[in-house]
């Protein structure tokens, strides 16, 4: 049956090109493969080839014609025993076959796709108000539940010991996790109680074992993969970006990727820049990811339980010098602590400072330091940036009427700054001030002592964007 | 015709092995002609690579394979998945990113799994399937099954830091996983000779301890045996395996390639002396094991089951707008909180 063929789109982008030369002639025989003609785009000038066997029947578009839309017929092609009749039917569009697909197709296929006033904006976000799930104001744990006091290191090779127990496929890897028992000591003991086919040393490679972990995942295993640092995960972004967060969504839901990755994330002390770095902005962009950035040890205890049986790939920022810290950790069978749940550790009505990690430091400090002064602050930490508890932070901005936001992190495109801007949009009418986002200075953490120092938020900083937001 | 094919054919091969393989290289070759001809006309939008002329790599190596063996490449990814025995239907659909796609149209060309076939895609990004091959080989080994991962990628990845980052893991830790090389001379428009210096690449396994061979990937007999062999070291427990399957891709690297790095002359010669699937064809025909109608009546069912995935992707329709929003998270969070 004659078919037309049709001007081709070489490229992504292509509607039309020139026909530059015909290289069969009407009542040749062409084979799949055989190229037909030279089309120029505004690229280059490409190989045409035919597809099906046949003769050339007619040829419909000269060679030297410029702007051939795409999907426009330029040949007809016969089976063999066909005669020129046959061609001049096809090539007038009265019998359009099966076959290669009429040329409607294309603008049937457009016409199928929504127009673009009902689509989101690129860069929207889901239209849903954040403020209306009221904040879940449970208690981490039950009223009159005995604690003690445990440094965050153990908190979690506690939750790390327990989820292994717990669960056969979970497994801890990186760099001196087993032998050394962590370069900062967090996976203590594991080797011994688990064997070396759970508690894996890799070298250090980690592109490499990133990858390996998500294949791991991807093959059903619940794999904790240890950075020594997450300054060295830049060297695994793309795995932990590209193949870990978006599988689940290209694959069309059939192939997620339960993982985490965690180490120690922010500056340590005299490091320099390299080993000096806040990433929580950088992975809350990515969707696909959770990510969560405890302060205390009951949060890294909780939030690391519930990131290992989680079924995304979960992304666990800790801190060094909060490594050696102790808090109260409620002595339960089996503590977890919800993602997406913030945790207000201190209530107040004059302002709201919202934190995260090591930031929770420092609105800590400062709130002690404002009620002495009758500032009573409310502290908020959001434990998880993905999911990130915003109706708690606007419930708690409609009734101080101010915020401040805290991170160690850049300044540019922050956490902060997403929380602002979140509060802004929704608690517009109820803020008496704008919004102050501290934040790291916007340089590479510098070596000496004094300058490090000035880099940092401070907790007169904190102190001093108080007093500006309550017109003190 | 493929005279060196049919010089080698073993007469041991019996006619139901030699038409298994004819049958689906042909449907490989036929699906993504089709494929090229959706793409001509704006069915298929983005990036397109065609697997013509390779068809014998991955028909050769799943021979091989058995039920829990895994498979993971590159996005030149549509014969692997068709080799595999995922659905036509499924796969074209995803090329015309309708709902009836593996992907439900979200993935795309490059980006297709299927987990009842053990495929584990698709990958995009240049090399990144590697580590991922060799940690679907970790959970086997893990698990203590003798399966396999068979972990494809081409020449041009071959010179990607993170492949030796896996080789070193993968010897050090005798994960089971045959990491094949479809070294189809071009990385993108880049020889291999225009960019390593290295004779073979399959050697440069040697440095992890790794053994390997070079494979003659136009000879789909010739990659079966290979792969046999490579099959039963991983089983074993003796460790990776490499095979540097030396093959030929037809057209060019995607559908928006003008091709000017080789000439005509040199496909042509591939096409016409080195055709995978012609040599089997030749074999076929002059063992007796089939007659011309006895290989026309598979060329028309191939034909029909590729117009059959045809016509279903281009009815199938585009995916619900609501699609925007699901398959982010696993447990489907809220996205109000994410936001």
């Amino acid at each position: 049956m004659a078919t037309q063929i049709l001007m081709p789109a070489l490229s992504p982008t292509m509607e039309e090109g020139t026909l530059a030369k015909w290289l069969v002639k009407e009542g040749d025989s062409v084979a799949s493969g055989d190229v037909l003609a030279e089309i120029e785009t505004d690229k280059a000038t490409m190989e045409f080839e035919a597809v099906d066997e046949g003769v050339i029947g007619k040829i419909m578009v000269e060679e030297g014609t410029e702007g051939v839309k795409v999907n426009d017929p330029i040949a007809v092609l016969l089976e063999e025993g066909e005669d020129a009749s046959a061609a001049e039917d096809a090539a007038g569009g009265a019998e359009t076959t099966a076959e290669p697909a009429p040329t409607g197709a294309p603008e049937e296929d457009a016409r199928e796709r929504p127009e673009a006033k009902d689509m989101p904006a690129e860069g929207k976000e889901r239209p849903s108000p954040a403020s209306a799930r009221a904040p879940d104001r449970t208690p981490d744990w039950p009223e009159g539940t005995a604690t003690k006091e445990v440094t965050v290191r153990e908190a979690l090779r506690d939750a790390m010991a327990e989820e292994m127990r717990r669960d056969e496929d979970v497994f801890v890897m990186g760099e001196e996790v087993a032998e050394y028992n962590g370069a900062y000591k967090v996976t203590q003991g594991l080797l011994d109680e688990f064997g070396d086919r759970r508690v894996i040393d890799t070298p250090i490679t980690e592109h490499g074992f990133a990858g390996i972990g998500v294949g791991a995942a991807f093959g059903g295993l619940r794999p904790v993969v240890e950075f020594m640092t997450f300054n060295f995960a830049m060297q695994a972004m793309d795995q932990i970006v590209n193949s870990a967060a978006k599988t689940l969504y290209m694959s069309g839901g059939q192939m997620g990727c339960p993982i985490v990755f965690r180490g120690p994330n922010g500056a340590a002390a005299r490091v320099g820049a390299q080993h000096s770095q806040d990433f929580a902005a950088f992975y809350a962009q990515i969707p696909g990811l959770k990510v969560a950035m405890p302060y205390s040890a009951s949060d890294a205890k909780g939030l690391l339980k519930s990131a290992i049986r989680d079924p995304n790939p979960v992304i666990f920022l800790e801190n060094e010098i909060l490594y050696g810290q102790g808090f109260e950790v409620p002595d339960l069978d089996d503590f977890t602590v919800p993602f997406g749940k913030a945790r207000i550790w201190r209530e107040g009505s004059d302002l709201t400072i919202v934190s995260f990690g090591i930031g929770m430091k420092y609105a800590l400090q400062a709130a002690e330091e404002l009620a002495k002064e009758g500032v009573e602050a409310e502290v908020i930490d959001l434990r998880t940036l993905r999911p990130m508890d915003l109706p708690t932070v606007i419930e708690s901005v409609k009734k101080t009427n101010r915020c401040i936001t805290i991170e160690e992190g850049f300044p540019v495109a922050s956490v902060g700054g997403h929380v602002a801007s979140q509060i802004m949009q929704q608690a517009f009418d109820y803020l008496d001030a704008p919004v102050i986002t501290l934040a790291g200075k916007d340089v590479p953490m510098p070596y000496a002592a004094n300058l490090e120092k000035l880099a940092l938020v401070t907790v007169a900083e904190v102190m001093e964007a108080a007093k500006a937001v309550t017109y003190r | 015709m493929a005279k060196a094919a049919a010089k080698k054919a073993k007469p041991n091969v019996s006619t139901e092995e030699l038409l298994h393989h004819y049958r689906e290289m042909l449907l490989i070759r036929r699906f993504e002609e089709k494929a090229g001809q959706l793409y001509g006309m704006g069915l298929i939008g983005g990036f397109c690579h065609l697997y013509i002329g390779q068809e014998a790599v991955v028909v050769g190596l799943e021979a091989t394979a058995k039920d829990g063996d895994k498979r993971v490449t590159s996005y030149r990814d549509h014969g692997h998945m068709l080799a595999c025995g995922m659905d036509p239907k499924g796969v074209m659909a995803e090329l015309t990113g309708r709902e009836g796609g593996y992907s439900r149209g979200k993935g795309g060309s490059m980006h297709m799994f299927s987990k009842e076939k053990d495929f584990y895609g698709g990958h995009g990004i240049v090399a990144a399937q590697v580590p991922i091959g060799a940690g679907l080989a970790f959970a086997d080994k893990y698990r203590g099954n003798d399966n396999v991962t068979f972990t494809y990628f081409g020449d041009g990845a071959a010179n990607q830091g993170q492949v030796y980052e896996t080789y070193n893991m993968a010897e050090l830790w005798d994960l089971p996983v045959v990491f094949v090389i479809e070294n189809n001379q071009y990385a993108m428009g880049t020889s291999v000779k225009r960019s390593t210096k290295s004779p073979s690449l399959w050697e440069r396994g040697a440095a992890y301890g790794i053994e390997g061979e070079e494979v003659d990937g136009m000879d789909v007999l010739a990659v079966k045996a290979a792969g046999e062999k490579a099959v039963a070291h991983c089983r074993a427990g003796k460790g990776p395996y490499i095979l540097e399957v030396k093959t030929y891709r037809y057209r060019g690297h995607s559908m928006s390639d003008p091709a000017k790095y080789r000439t005509r002359e040199e496909v042509q010669e591939m096409r016409s002396t080195r055709d995978p699937i012609e040599g089997v064809r030749q074999i076929l025909l002059t063992g007796d094991h089939a007659s011309e109608d006895d290989l026309k009546s598979i060329d028309k069912e191939i034909k029909e089951i590729v117009n059959e995935a045809a016509e279903f992707a281009k009815e199938s329709p585009e995916p619900a707008e609501s699609e925007l929003w699901t398959d982010i998270y696993a447990d489907e969070v809220p996205q109000e909180e994410v936001a």
